[in-house]
């Protein structure tokens, strides 16, 4: 039942008084920004001179920039890495602290911690664990007899900066699938066990099932954070003049934004990275329809 | 009744995971704190319990750094995080009371437009904004940071509305029998009976705007009298660790860790709630 407080006489203003500020939001905030980043993206503007229509140029460019073509497979890579590493450790993780263990409280805290600390913070210290020659980890691979690894040279940041941001991520992970999971109904295990399943058929048959809405959100939140990776790989990665070495998408629009201050080259970028996240989104809606299970 | 067999080899291995696991998570944080606590020429020990223990690199934060950087970086994250929350907090709640509670014409497309503007990825505005703020002659100043905390957002807002609805009519009913107007029933009746909610968005906001890297680079001059101090220890990061001092870099990491730990510990389920709820917002 659709229920209503009607305003009455003045009270009309105060209504749209109290929307001011979120209209103002939408149209220089958000959609009046979208909309201005899709009008930027068809001009050459520095910011000084006069802005020169460029019709669909900027687009057509991206296609011939090798270092945006660079910067966007980055980001494909990046994402193929790290959204199935945050789903499938924080779903075992989730699976493993429902088992009603003691000292749930405890694990759940200590793995929620980067969730609440800043990137910046915790990558100075992860600076100091990728050292080539002082790191700890390095140090542990030599007291394993292993030779030592160069993390974060440009063979091997892709893979550190992942580790780093999954290790980010799990926190906010597990919480989702922890509240999925506690949302399945114990009278179905039980009802499962009585037909004798055992506990990993209990698994795949009871639980996958019931917890596909959280994987479903899990993945697409993973991936639209992925798309927009940026804290890390800053602190891990950057070198002078904006570069870095494993630039992503994010990266390639704030370098010629704010760098170059090519506004429109940067503005197509954007458009193109929210297209990205729309056509993901819609990929994930349909494939959400066919497989994910809704009680 | 014992457990059986298969059962408890099973809780031994999940416990040797999570062991293992949470090691993995904690090792970080101790090396920071271990790391924080040592003489410089000790950084890259491998003993893990600083020898000789030394406070110094916390003086020396304070003390060493230019114009007393470290002081003005805190109190820059502290006035623009706390003008974050109160921001979000007033401009949230009045458009998710109005979205909740009121009949208006054209209510249900504004709010879609609204939950439809999670979609668009912060870099795009990015780029229209700073132009914005550039012609109002404002880069360089803290504005761009603290404007758009007053412009409401969908996550703020969604939250909020979803909370406003559990609250019963009865009393916006009985509040209108008292003559009460609409602000008043907003601010006397639905902001105090929703705290809750609002603690939660607070936490989660500050949280957001602490930790904020990407707009004080692109808003603010690196200048470490105007900056925030996830900038301030980006910055340092490369002075420091080229003057050899990573013992002072990681008690600044720490220090600048330390507020968020702390609101963690007391409020852990607000915490864990807001951020669960914050998937939406991402």
């Amino acid at each position: 039942m659709e229920y209503g407080l009607k305003p009455l006489g003045r009270e009309k203003l105060w209504l749209w008084l109290m929307l001011a500020p979120t209209i103002i939001g939408l149209v220089f905030g958000t959609i009046g920004s979208l909309l201005a980043t899709l009008g930027l993206s068809l001009f050459d503007w520095d910011l000084i001179n006069p802005p020169n229509w460029a019709g669909l140029s900027n687009y057509v460019a991206l296609f011939q920039n090798k270092d945006y073509i660079e910067a966007f497979v980055n980001t494909l890579k990046f994402s193929a890495l790290y959204v199935p590493g945050v789903v499938g450790i924080s779903l075992v993780l989730a699976v493993l602290l429902n088992r009603k263990i003691r000292g749930v409280g405890i694990f759940r805290t200590i793995y929620f911690l980067p969730a609440v600390t800043s990137a910046v913070a915790t990558a100075l210290v992860w600076n100091m664990i990728y050292g080539k020659d002082t790191g700890i980890l390095n140090w542990m691979l030599e007291s394993l007899g292993l030779a030592p690894v160069c993390w974060l040279c440009t063979d091997n940041a892709m893979m550190s900066v992942v580790i780093v941001n999954v290790w980010g991520a799990i926190g906010e992970g597990m919480i989702i699938f922890l509240a999925g999971l506690t949302a399945i109904p114990r009278d179905y295990y039980e009802a499962a066990s009585l037909d004798g399943a055992s506990d990993l058929q209990q698994f795949f048959k009871v639980t996958l099932p019931l917890v596909t809405p959280s994987i479903f959100f899990q993945t697409l939140i993973s991936a639209i954070n992925a798309f927009q990776a940026y804290d890390y790989i800053y602190m891990l990665t950057r070198r002078g003049q904006g570069d870095s070495s494993v630039p992503v998408a994010v990266y390639s629009i704030y370098r010629n934004a704010f760098h170059f201050f090519r506004m429109g080259d940067a503005s197509a970028q954007a458009i193109q990275l929210a297209l990205l996240v729309a056509v993901f989104m819609a990929i994930m809606f349909w494939w959400e329809r066919r497989y994910v299970v809704y009680e | 009744m014992s457990k059986s067999l298969p059962k408890k080899i099973l809780d031994v291995l999940t416990y040797t995971l999570l062991v293992l696991g949470a090691l993995t998570m904690l090792v970080p944080f101790l090396w920071m704190v271990s790391v924080s606590f040592r003489e410089p020429a000790a950084q890259f020990s491998r003993n893990f319990i600083p020898n000789p223990f030394t406070l110094q690199n916390y003086v020396d934060l304070f003390e060493d750094l230019p114009d007393q950087a470290f002081f003005y970086l805190t109190f820059n994250s502290f006035k623009l995080s706390i003008l974050a929350v109160i921001g979000q907090i007033l401009t949230c709640a009045m458009a998710a009371f109005v979205f909740a509670i009121v009949k208006f014409r054209g209510r249900d497309f504004l709010f879609a437009l609204l939950l439809a503007t999670l979609m668009i990825p912060a870099q795009v505005s990015l780029i229209p904004n700073f132009i914005i703020f550039k012609y109002l002659g404002l880069i360089g100043t803290q504005w761009p940071l603290i404007l758009p905390a007053f412009w409401g957002g969908a996550f703020g807002t969604f939250l909020l509305r979803q909370y406003f609805l559990t609250i019963p009519r009865d009393l916006v009913d009985a509040a209108r029998m008292d003559g009460a107007s609409l602000f008043n029933i907003f601010w006397r009746v639905y902001l105090p009976l929703s705290k809750p909610a609002v603690a939660a968005l607070a936490i989660f906001v500050f949280k957001d705007a602490w930790n904020d890297l990407l707009h004080p680079l692109v808003y603010l001059p690196t200048d470490m009298q105007k900056t925030t101090l996830t900038v301030g220890l980006a910055f340092f990061q490369q002075q420091l660790q080229m003057g050899g001092k990573f013992t002072v870099l990681m008690a600044g990491a720490f220090l600048s860790i330390l507020p968020l730990l702390i609101i963690f510990f007391i409020a852990q389920k607000q915490f864990i709630e807001g951020i669960a709820l914050s998937g939406v917002k991402r």
